[in-house]
């Protein structure tokens, strides 16, 4: 079908974006790279009066680095966060990720903002930002404000984002050396949204697990942080007997559900899976880095 | 650029599509495919499933594979599109499209002209890929007649051919 008739405004400065939705509430939507919002709109589940449409406000794309944080704009195309040679150096795991998101036509319209405020449960990027410990940033009528990944995701597509606030910025913390990092993913085919996903960041102090940050994705109607898993690593290390032990604390704690592609049971299975697969991974990475 | 005409939800852009210059009045909510089609009358691009599944409406935006059903028509305004009806040069097909007809890569034709584009881009930045690559490269792209492997081998000929041109 086609999206039905809305008013259509395409700001050029943040300010005037925020203006807009301030103006228009909750019947306002903001148009980012819309590989998401544009399906549910041609689908007639989301009919906004108004489309805020961000493209234009080109001062919110951008990649750098400042004081042990890299700085995404909302509007940077998952394509430039893949090819990104800061990224790739500074976050391997959020490079790792993006490259997951759907298909090349997908990454080359769809942004990182966009991703991270749709809040799809299955998506790849939260989960990887949960195990970076990453931020973003909102700016509303009030000004900005920033809001931890950890407290980002509501539910299924929902967030703490005010609807008069635009998310600007995503702020990661630079992966310290000693560290190695991967995501994985089983899907139906390539592109496709994950029936279960993880990013894992380790940080290796010779034969000690120093630090473990552990973010699934598709197990739950949210991505979840796995803790329990985290403590018994950074406890105990990594041996065949804790790895084991933390795939089963994942099976534990993630909320699959069912669904047309794959069952509850499934998913926890490939969570468990994945964890040893990733961890084992990021240990062997880490290992290489500290050399 | 877009200038609004007065009184009405409508737009005017001005686009460049396979190297000709249109300069276009629309509706905001006019999908770029529906634009392509309808307004244009560059039928080769196909509608498919309309939420960005299929891949069928794939076109080049400046240079880059987009979904045309999940982009507005205003978003292209001033951009440079290219349509399978790019393809071909002075009534001479595309190596890409010859390898597609000498190795029976199509049945019904539907998903052609997206699997043309997402393999021409692929092409640009793969000179030689693999079958493993371009497997990738078009998992984003349906053909619900199944002839992938005849696809993956006229992409492959394509290549060998020097089908970047």
């Amino acid at each position: 079908m086609k999206p039905p008739a809305f008013r259509y405004v395409d700001p050029r400065s943040v300010a005037d974006a925020v203006g807009h939705l301030q103006e228009h509430g909750g019947g306002a939507k903001i148009l980012a790279g819309g590989q998401s919002l544009l399906p549910l709109m041609n689908l007639r589940l989301v009919r906004p009066q108004v489309v805020v449409d961000i493209n234009r406000i080109s001062a919110l794309a951008y990649i750098r680095e400042t004081d042990g944080v890299l700085a995404l704009g909302g509007l940077s195309r998952l394509h430039a966060v893949v090819g990104s040679d800061a990224v790739t150096r500074r976050a391997p795991l959020l490079a790792e990720a993006a490259a997951h998101v759907g298909h090349l036509a997908i990454r080359h319209r769809g942004t990182i903002g966009g991703n991270l405020a749709h809040a799809d449960p299955a998506s790849e990027i939260p989960a990887a930002l949960l195990a970076l410990e990453g931020e973003v940033v909102a700016t509303g009528p009030r000004g900005a404000r920033t809001i931890a990944v950890a407290d980002l995701f509501r539910g299924p597509l929902s967030t703490a984002l005010d609807p008069t606030e635009l998310l600007t910025e995503v702020r990661v913390p630079i992966t310290p050396p000693g560290c190695g990092s991967v995501f994985l993913e089983v899907s139906r085919r390539a592109g496709d949204f994950a029936l279960a996903g993880i990013g894992v960041l380790l940080q290796r102090d010779g034969e000690q697990c120093a630090r473990v940050r552990i973010g699934v994705c598709g197990v739950g109607g949210t991505p979840l942080r796995m803790r329990e898993a985290e403590r018994i690593l950074e406890r105990s290390g990594v041996t065949e007997d804790t790895l084991r032990a933390a795939a089963r604390a994942v099976e534990h704690a993630v909320a699959p559900s069912d669904d047309t592609q794959a069952s509850a049971d499934y998913r926890r299975h490939v969570a468990g899976v994945l964890t040893v697969r990733a961890l084992r991974q990021a240990w062997q990475r880490a290992g290489r880095e500290g050399r | 650029m877009a200038r609004r005409a007065r009184g009405t939800n409508v737009r005017e852009i001005e686009m460049k599509v396979n190297g000709i210059a249109y300069h276009e009045t629309v509706e905001p909510r006019r999908l770029l495919v529906d634009f392509l089609r309808d307004q244009l009358g560059l039928t080769g691009t196909h509608i498919g499933c309309e939420h960005g599944v299929c891949g069928a409406c794939t076109v080049l935006v400046d240079g880059q594979s987009v979904r045309a059903c999940l982009m507005l028509a205003v978003q292209a305004d001033g951009a440079e599109v290219t349509t399978v009806e790019g393809l071909a040069r002075d009534g001479k097909l595309h190596p890409l499209q010859e390898a597609f007809w000498e190795h029976h890569a199509l049945q019904c034709g539907f998903c052609t002209p997206g699997m043309l584009l997402t393999a021409y881009e692929l092409l640009q930045t793969n000179r030689k890929p693999e079958p493993d690559a371009i497997r990738d490269a078009i998992a984003g792209n349906l053909c619900r007649c199944t002839g992938y492997q005849n696809i993956v081998t006229a992409i492959q000929a394509a290549a060998q051919a020097g089908g970047r041109a």
